[in-house]
């Protein structure tokens, strides 16, 4: 493969170039099943070499994005195109593209060779010789070398699951869909596969698709995030954006852990907001969006970990609220702390575990001090 | 569950069955008799096969009769499978009822009425009669057969295989041919062995549909015995019976072991997964 490199400096980030033309173009795409919406006036750009995640609830639709992408489903409205061409008309064996399906879908009568050599055998410009190679190769990829003589029902779950990524690999296409390709995977095969994927992207420039239901993964390999509701896109950015600045409840919900604390908006000056949210509590002093009007109702969201513990009310700290320690949720290398309110409300915060247990500063009933700076959470209005 | 076999149980199953076999096992047992009187026992004896084996018009008419089955249950299975297919992938077209019930028709339709439009097609068509003929009746309402048993397979099938298959490049007939087949392979198979027999021992249809120079051994069989009963056509009888059963058995273990073997293998999956 030669492709010149990218120089270093120059970030990876072609959705913020308005000359760059997307490879994928969703325009106001619908997809109805016979009075069933499921998919809904869609618009979306998905640039070549993007690795793009598709997050969303069980039935939101992202299979059914896939699937059209693929050709077995064709939209009820709106046009999809590749590389800039209408591709409504174009039958799925004739697209470069490859998916993985969700149910894997292997070919129970071949061998697990068979089933990865399946596609390359019809591509019609590979000898044998290089067919098995490749077949190989792929093997090698996913840790089944031994395995190619087997049949699908002779390998485990997550075996089935290493094998349909090979076959979807195996013809290297431009456009790769991945349908969960490694939810029956172990943590730490997940992580190597995770690894190997964007490897394989780095070495060949394809472009992935790829339906998670594990934010983890989208956050590791993802150069962009779609997170999906009832078949519409609710936010689509890098994942330090969704994470840092998700642009509603729905999404500060959905993507990791939260506090949401629902309020209005009770002073704005030109150093930012104070929001009353909750009788006998002191107003929470944020940063917040320009256009958002005093008295206006908002929801401040703040993730666990921007949120200090202290056993003493902390000097000059923007915001600080008083609680007593409800619960401890121990996860190893953090420990998340549920700590109530005198009103009531329960907000978590999370710390580092960097010393044992036993000398763990806080336990249950302390009082203790919440405090955080009031750029560490974000102001929502939708 | 360990339920009592009642005396009435055991009475009415022997019944029925004796009901069932008794003429078959008769005439099975009189194809073994030395005498040439049909209704007399002389002793066991199997000359009645040889004679048969030696007698030119009943060579004549098995020789047509295995041509019509052989030709007849391939191209039965051919548009069964397709039609099959067809009803259970194409989804909701306009008329798919009505053509699924088309399709099925020919099962309850009575002989005489299938033979008779048969007969009245040919004519028409100013075909000449014969052994061709014979060979389209029969194809025309095995078909029905086929289609039933690979749509029962069809309906389980699961479909992402096949987009599997066009996602990886293949046309689809290349599709059907290379995954579907031979995942369907077992009951398109018990399917030609169903119309195969059905085909060997029809009687009536072939009736309306021959003509002069093309005798199958229900006909014959059923021409000699309008001049009286005579052991040959015991023996021949015998033997017809003999390789209807064999196809029958061997096409139900077929599709039987087929399932068996999927159940386990989906099993194994469900457990390994
Ligand atoms: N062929 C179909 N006919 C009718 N409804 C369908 C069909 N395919 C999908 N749907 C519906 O469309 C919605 C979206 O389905 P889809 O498979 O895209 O969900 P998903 O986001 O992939 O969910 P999951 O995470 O569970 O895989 C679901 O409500 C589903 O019931
Ligand atoms: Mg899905």
């Amino acid at each position: 493969m030669t492709r010149p490199d990218p120089s270093p400096t120059t970030v990876f980030a072609p959705w913020d170039d308005p000359d760059e033309p997307p490879l994928i173009r969703f325009d106001n795409v619908t997809k109805r099943f016979g009075d069933f919406t499921a998919i809904s006036g869609l618009t979306l750009d998905i640039y070549a070499r993007e690795f793009f995640a598709l997050l969303g609830p069980s039935g939101c639709g992202k299979t059914t994005l896939m699937r059209m992408l693929a050709g077995f489903e064709t939209p009820s409205e709106g046009v999809i195109s590749l590389g800039g061409q209408d591709i409504g008309p174009v039958p799925p064996n004739k697209r470069p593209v490859n998916m993985m399906f969700q149910s894997y879908a292997l070919f129970p009568h071949l061998s697990v060779a068979d089933n990865i050599a399946f596609g390359l055998k019809r591509s019609g410009n590979m000898t044998r010789q290089q067919i098995s190679a490749r077949v190989d190769e792929m093997l090698e990829l996913v840790q089944l070398g031994k395995f190619g003589k087997r049949k699908p029902h002779q390998i485990s779950g997550g075996q089935r699951q290493r094998v349909a990524l090979a076959r979807a690999l195996a013809k290297a296409p431009k456009l790769l869909l991945l349908d969960e390709p490694l939810a029956a995977l172990d943590k730490k095969l997940r992580a190597e596969t995770q690894f190997e994927l964007m490897d394989i992207q780095e070495k060949l420039g394809t472009t992935f698709v790829i339906v998670t239901h594990d934010q983890e993964e989208a956050m590791t390999v993802a150069s962009r995030v779609a997170v999906m509701d009832h078949g519409r896109l609710v936010q689509v950015a890098t994942p330090e954006r969704i994470y840092e600045f998700p642009n509603s409840r729905y999404v500060a919900d959905f993507i990791g852990e939260v506090n949401l604390l629902d309020g209005a908006v009770l002073r704005k000056t030109k150093a930012g907001l104070t929001i009353s949210w909750a009788e006998g509590q002191p107003p929470i002093a944020a940063q917040g969006p320009e256009d958002l009007q005093k008295g206006a109702n908002c929801t401040f969201a703040i993730r666990p970990e921007k949120i200090t513990i202290s056993s003493d009310k902390p000097e000059g700290c923007a915001n600080a609220l008083s609680g007593r320690v409800l619960d401890i949720g121990y996860l190893g290398n953090i420990s998340t702390y549920h700590v109530e309110l005198a009103n009531g409300q329960v907000i978590k915060a999370q710390m580092a575990n960097n010393r044992r247990l036993s000398r763990r500063a806080f336990s249950w009933d302390d009082e203790v001090w919440l405090s955080f700076t009031d750029s560490a959470g974000v102001v929502l209005t939708a | 569950m360990s339920r009592r076999f009642s005396w009435f149980n055991a009475t009415s199953l022997t019944l029925g069955f004796v009901f069932l076999y008794l003429p078959i096992t008769i005439l099975v047992i009189y194809s073994f008799n030395s005498s040439k009187l049909v209704t007399v026992w002389a002793g066991f004896s199997t000359k009645w096969y040889g004679v048969l084996f030696r007698d030119q018009a009943y060579l004549d008419a098995a020789v047509i009769t295995l041509k019509v089955a052989l030709v007849s249950s391939t191209l039965a299975t051919i548009l069964g499978t397709m039609a099959a297919w067809v009803l259970v992938r194409a989804g909701r077209f306009r008329g798919r009822t009505l053509f699924s019930g088309m399709i099925y028709a020919p099962l309850v339709v009575p002989d005489v009425i299938t033979g008779l439009s048969l007969l009245l097609l040919f004519i028409a068509l100013g075909l000449n009669r014969g052994i061709g003929t014979i060979i389209l009746a029969h194809a025309t309402f095995s078909m029905c057969y086929v289609s039933v048993v690979v749509s029962s397979r069809l309906v389980s099938f699961d479909q992402s295989l096949e987009e599997a298959a066009l996602d990886l490049g293949c046309s689809p007939f290349d599709a059907f041919r290379s995954v579907t087949l031979p995942i369907i392979a077992p009951a398109v198979v018990s399917g030609w062995l169903l119309s195969f027999t059905l085909s060997l021992d029809d009687l009536v249809i072939s009736t309306f549909a021959s003509g002069p120079s093309a005798t199958t051994l229900p006909m014959k069989i059923y021409s000699q015995v309008r001049l009286g009963l005579n052991p040959e056509i015991n023996a021949l009888s015998t033997i017809l019976i003999s390789l209807v059963t064999i196809g029958v058995i061997a096409s139900s273990l077929i599709s039987k072991r087929a399932s068996v073997r999927r159940q386990r293998q989906e099993q194994q999956a469900l457990a390994q997964s």
